[in-house]
């Protein structure tokens, strides 16, 4: 009867398990949510809303980001970009598993993660009426796959470097287009 | 003798409980059937994914849609202002898609819809729409309004 009853918790389990539920906190605004949008967002005092939006796909392009839809109505600009995601440290480990595994007799090649999808937004907004300032929000994410075709991380891209670099880039970008060099 | 029986017993209780299982998994619509179902009526759907508000600037509202997606961590995949309509997706170790379209209502108002799924489900449970609706009625500085 034990047995049964194992078997029938499991298959209670295996049938709930499968549905993962939306998380609470999904479509909420959280604390982090001023500070993620103050990372994400640089005021530029340019004559216009467009000539950012082009200064911003300049910059996309520039970084090998290719275009995926747009709204200069907007101020809306998506990009994306497929590259590779091998890290040499994950590398490493996997060789290091096989390695010890083959001393046993039967080695174990760990999947390692392979290729990513970076998805990027852009928005344009002027920083109140008639403002010769414009902010631009810029966000991130990504998509991970192992090499056996499995998705591996879904995930924001929240590393304050990322957005610095980015613009720095804008901003000399701007700058380039501004004046027309 | 009293020990086989015991098994017999057992080995029923576990065949009528995979004959139930199949039954019922087998009872279900197939995976063609539930390409257009829902759980909830059309009615009750839009009563959970819509709001109205007291504004007729359609640009302005669907930047601060734009927007306040931004703030709940999505990234924005499409935009059009003469349909009205912004698609976004939030991942953070699951794939939220969400779409949000405006409409005029009367003279004086926009509806807004918004549907989303969350992984390979539709959201039909109101919480998450609610919250949403709180979110952008905050960077309206409008109220939303429920309608019927």
């Amino acid at each position: 009867m034990r047995k049964v009853s194992v078997i029938a918790l499991a298959l209670v389990f295996v049938v709930a398990g499968c549905v993962q539920q939306i998380p609470k906190e999904a479509l909420e605004l959280t604390p982090e949510s001023l500070a993620d949008r103050q990372r994400q967002t640089r005021r530029f005092v340019t004559k216009g809303e467009k000539a950012l939006l082009a200064s911003s796909v300049a910059v996309l392009q520039d970084l090998g980001f290719t275009l995926e839809a747009s709204s200069t109505e907007l101020g809306l600009v998506v990009a994306a970009k497929d590259l590779s995601a091998v890290e040499p440290g994950e590398i490493a480990a996997v060789v290091l598993v096989a390695a010890i595994t083959l001393l046993g007799g039967a080695p174990v090649v760990m999947p390692w993660d392979a290729k990513q999808k970076v998805n990027v937004s852009l928005t344009t907004r002027l920083s109140g009426e008639n403002s010769e300032n414009t902010l631009v929000r810029v966000t991130f994410q990504r998509v991970v796959w192992n090499n056996q075709g499995r998705v591996t991380k879904t995930e924001p891209l929240n590393e304050a470097k990322l957005y610095q670099e980015f613009f720095e880039k804008l901003s000399k970008a701007v700058f380039l287009d501004a004046n027309e060099l | 003798m009293p020990m086989n029986y015991d098994r017999l017993k057992d080995h029923w209780v576990l065949l009528s409980l995979v004959i139930f299982l199949s039954l019922w998994m087998g009872g279900c619509t197939t995976s063609k059937d539930a390409i257009l179902a829902s759980e909830k009526t059309q009615l009750e759907l839009r009563s959970i994914q819509q709001r109205a508000f007291d504004t007729t600037d359609r640009e302005k509202t669907l930047r601060t849609i734009i927007a306040t997606l931004q703030d709940l961590g999505f990234v924005v995949n499409h935009a059009d202002s003469t349909l009205g309509s912004v698609t976004g997706t939030k991942l953070n170790n699951y794939s939220l898609k969400m779409t949000v379209t405006i409409r005029p209502r009367g003279a004086n108002q926009l509806l807004v819809r918004a549907n989303a799924q969350f992984n390979i489900q539709q959201v039909e449970d109101p919480e998450p729409y609610q919250q949403f609706f709180v979110a952008l009625s905050r960077a309206m500085f409008l109220e939303a309004h429920h309608v019927d």
